[in-house]
C-alpha cells in the first residue's frame, strides 16, 4: 500500500511538467500554429525559473518567471512565423536548438550551486495519512495543471473566445473574412503556449531535482508535443495521456529496482507501452473518421489573407 | 616544390620508409597548444567538469608556455573525427579525446598528423601517435563499499548506472565486494537509466529504489540528482562522483570519488615540450592521485573511517586489490580462484556481476 502511494506521488511528478507544457502546445495548435521549440522554451524557462529561485528563493516568483522567459522565447518564434510568415516546423526546431544554447550560456555560472525544491502547498498536518498525502500532499504546479485541463477544456468549448480560436485554427480565411485578426489570435495563442512550456521547464528545478544541469529536460518537450496528437487535442485525454506516460516512465524505474509483484511485467515492457500505446491511439483515431478527433485543418500552415 | 613524377616516388618512399623508424620522433618544443574536447558540458558537476579542472591544472602549471582551447559537447561520431581535425589545423601539438565513444575517430584523424600527439581517455586503441590513459575509478568504489557495509542498516545499497558497460560494471561489482567484506549479507541492487545526464531521471530512479528499502545510494551517472533525493528522503547517504557533490548534499554525502586528472595532463604535456613524448598506456588510480576520495561526511563515525582510510591506504602501498580471489559470480559459479588477482585485461571486459549483485531487470 505504501509502495502503491509512493509510486503514485512520483508519477505526478513525472506526469506534471509534460502535461503542463502540453497544454500550452494543445491550445497553440488549436490556433493552427505547429510550434515544435516546446523543448527549447522549457530549458529557457528552467534557468530562468533556477536562477530566480536561487537568488530570491521564492518559488512562485520562479515559476512566474519561468513563465515570462518561456513567452519571450515564443515571440521570437511568433514574429517570425506569423508576421514574417516563416515555416513553422524549421522556426520551431530552431527555437529549440537556440533554448538549449541560450539556456547553457546563460546557466554555465550556476553549476554546482544547489536551490531548495519547493515545498507543498498545504500543511503538512492535511498529509500525514498516506490517502489524504496522495491528494494533499503535492506542491502548487501540480494543482496549477489540473485547474489548467479544466480552463483550457472550458475555455475552448464553453467560451466565445475558445470559439474563435478554435475557428481561426480550423479555417483562418473564413475567420479573417469575417473580422477577426487571425495573426492576433495566433500570437496569443503562441505566447500562451510559451508561458506553460515556461512554467514547465521550472518545474525541473524546482519539482523533481533542485540543479540546473544544462537539457535537464532531457526530451520531455518533445514527449509533450507527440502528446497532443495523441490526445487527438484535447485536453482530458491530454491530460489521460500524460499520466499514462508519466506512470510507465516510473513503471520502468520501480520495476528494474524491484523484486516481487512489480517485476511480473519486465521493465522492457514497460519502456516500450507509451510506443505501443501511441500506435493503437493513432490506429483508434485513423478508424474514427469524423472531425472530431482530426487536427485542425490550417496547422503548420501560414495565414496569408486571399484579399 | 612542385610534384612531378621524380618528387613522389622520393616522398612515397620516404614515407614508406617510415614505419622503419618504429615509434615517430617529436620535436623540443618553446610553447605548446593543447586541444582537448569533451562528450558534455563542462558544468555537469562530474565526469566533463574533472577533465576541464585538469586542462585548468595545466594551464596554471606552465602559464605562458601553453595555450589551451577545448570543445564541448561533441557527440560521439562524425562530429568528433571534425572538431578533432579543426584542433589539429589550428595548431595543436597535443589533443586529448576525453571519451571511450572517441576512439574510432582518434584513430582516423590521428593517421593524418603523425606530428601531433593523441591521448585518448578510457580507449584501447593505441597507435604511434596514440596514447591511451583511464583512472582506476573502482579503488575509489572499494573505499565507498566499505562505508556502505558498514553503515547500511538494511544491507541494501541501490546504483544507478548509465550503461552496462565494463567501466560501470566494474564499479557495481567494487563496491559490492567491498561492502560485503564487512557485512555479508549486503547487496546491490542496479538500474540502468539508459543516458548519462538526465537529471529527472536520475532523481526518479533513486526515488524507486529507495521506496524498495535501500538505504545507501551510489550512482555512476553525470550528475548530483541521486544525492539530492537521497537527502530529500532522509536515507543514510550516497556518494559523489567523479567531484566532490557535497554542496548539494551536506550532511548526505559519505564521501566522493574525485577524478584528478591534471597531473597526468601536466605530465604529457611537459613531455611534448620536451620532445619526448611517446604514446604510453596509463591506468592509474589513488596511488598517483588520479583518483582521489573527497571529505568524509559527519555522519560516517570514527571507526568506520579508520577502516575506509585501511582499504585506500592499502591500495595506495598496493598491500590491497579489491578484485582478489575467491571471487563467485550472482549464479554462485566461481570465476576467481582463491588468492588470484584479476588481470587489468579481465577487468577491462568484465561483463558479470558477482555475488551480492541482484541481476538487473
Amino acid at each position: 500500500m505504501e509502495l502503491m502511494i509512493a509510486i503514485l506521488v512520483t508519477v505526478v511528478g513525472a506526469a506534471t511538467p509534460i502535461l503542463i507544457a502540453a497544454l500550452g502546445e494543445l491550445v497553440v495548435e488549436r490556433s493552427g500554429v505547429l510550434n515544435l521549440g516546446v523543448e527549447g522554451m522549457m530549458l529557457i524557462g528552467a534557468i530562468a525559473g533556477f536562477v530566480v529561485q536561487f537568488h530570491t528563493g521564492n518559488p512562485y516568483l520562479a515559476l512566474l518567471c519561468g513563465a515570462a522567459a518561456g513567452m519571450a522565447a515564443s515571440l521570437i518564434f511568433g514574429f517570425l512565423t506569423l508576421s514574417l510568415s516563416a515555416n513553422q516546423t524549421a522556426t520551431g526546431l530552431a527555437l529549440t536548438i537556440f533554448g538549449t544554447g541560450f539556456s547553457a550560456l546563460a546557466g554555465s555560472s550556476y553549476s554546482a550551486r544547489p536551490v531548495t525544491l519547493m515545498q507543498p502547498l498545504f500543511p503538512a498536518e492535511l498529509a500525514t495519512h498516506p490517502i489524504a498525502k496522495v491528494i494533499f500532499g503535492y506542491s502548487f504546479p501540480i494543482y496549477f495543471s489540473f485547474i489548467m485541463v479544466v480552463a483550457i477544456w472550458y475555455f475552448l468549448h464553453r467560451t466565445r473566445a475558445g470559439l474563435i480560436l478554435r475557428a481561426v485554427g480550423e479555417n483562418d480565411q473564413s475567420a479573417h473574412s469575417i473580422g477577426y485578426s487571425v495573426i492576433g489570435v495566433r500570437y496569443l495563442a503562441v505566447m500562451f503556449g510559451g508561458a506553460m512550456a515556461g512554467i514547465a521547464g521550472a518545474c525541473f528545478p524546482l519539482l523533481l531535482t533542485p540543479q540546473w544541469a544544462e537539457r535537464m529536460t532531457a526530451g520531455r518537450g518533445w514527449i509533450a508535443v507527440a502528446l497532443v496528437v495523441f490526445a487527438s487535442w484535447k485536453p482530458f485525454r491530454l491530460l489521460a495521456g500524460a499520466y499514462l506516460f508519466g506512470l510507465v516512465m516510473t513503471m520502468e524505474l520501480y520495476a528494474k529496482a524491484g523484486g516481487g509483484p512489480l517485476s511480473v511485467i519486465p521493465s522492457e515492457l514497460w519502456a516500450a507501452l507509451p510506443y505501443l500505446a501511441t500506435v493503437v491511439v493513432l490506429v483508434l483515431i485513423s478508424l474514427r473518421r469524423d472531425a472530431s478527433t482530426n487536427a485542425p485543418a490550417c496547422l503548420g500552415k501560414p495565414f496569408l489573407p486571399a484579399n | 616544390m612542385t610534384l612531378n613524377r621524380r618528387t613522389f616516388v622520393k616522398i612515397s618512399g620516404a614515407a614508406a620508409a617510415l614505419p622503419l623508424l618504429g615509434s615517430h620522433a617529436f620535436a623540443q618544443l618553446e610553447k605548446i597548444k593543447i586541444g582537448f574536447i569533451y562528450v558534455g558540458s563542462i558544468n555537469d558537476n562530474g565526469y566533463n567538469y574533472a577533465h576541464n579542472q585538469g586542462r585548468i591544472f595545466v594551464e596554471e602549471a606552465l602559464g605562458d608556455k601553453v595555450e589551451t582551447i577545448f570543445v564541448e559537447n561533441v557527440p560521439e561520431g562524425p562530429d568528433c573525427e571534425r572538431v578533432l581535425r579543426e584542433l589539429a589545423q589550428q595548431g595543436c601539438n597535443l589533443i586529448f579525446a576525453t571519451s571511450f565513444g572517441f576512439g574510432d575517430s582518434v584513430v582516423k584523424v590521428a593517421a593524418q598528423f603523425p606530428d601531433i600527439a593523441f591521448e585518448h581517455a578510457t580507449g584501447y586503441m593505441p597507435g604511434p601517435n596514440i596514447g591511451l590513459y583511464n583512472a582506476r575509478f573502482y579503488e575509489g568504489r572499494a573505499v565507498c563499499g566499505t562505508i556502505a557495509g558498514h553503515m547500511s542498516k538494511t544491507g541494501k545499497a541501490g546504483y544507478i548506472g548509465s550503461f552496462p558497460i565494463p567501466e560501470v560494471v566494474m564499479g557495481i561489482n567494487a563496491l559490492a565486494l567491498s561492502g560485503r567484506r564487512i557485512n555479508p549479507a549486503f547487496t546491490v541492487k542496479p538500474v540502468y537509466i539508459s543516458t548519462w545526464n538526465d537529471p529527472a531521471k536520475e532523481a526518479d530512479a533513486a526515488r524507486a529504489m529507495i521506496d524498495q528499502g535501500i538505504d545507501i545510494i551510489a550512482q555512476h551517472t553525470d550528475g548530483p540528482a541521486a544525492l539530492q533525493v537521497a537527502a530529500e528522503r532522509g536515507i543514510i547517504g550516497g556518494f559523489g562522483q567523479g567531484a566532490d557533490m557535497s554542496a548539494f548534499a551536506p550532511e548526505t554525502q559519505l564521501t566522493a570519488i574525485i577524478d584528478n586528472w591534471g597531473p597526468h595532463y601536466l605530465a604529457s604535456a611537459e613531455a611534448v615540450l620536451a620532445g619526448t613524448w611517446t604514446p604510453g598506456n596509463t591506468w592509474e588510480g589513488l596511488k598517483e592521485n588520479v583518483v582521489e576520495m573527497g571529505p568524509y561526511g559527519a555522519k560516517v563515525p570514527e571507526d568506520v573511517v579508520a577502516d575506509a582510510e585501511k582499504v585506500r591506504t592499502g591500495q595506495i602501498d598496493g598491500s590491497f586489490h579489491i578484485f582478489t580471489g575467491p571471487i563467485k559470480d550472482n549464479t554462485g559459479a566461481e570465476r576467481v580462484a582463491a588468492g588470484v588477482v584479476m588481470t587489468d585485461a579481465e577487468l577491462l571486459s568484465m561483463d558479470w556481476y558477482v555475488e551480492g549483485v541482484e541481476q538487473p531487470a
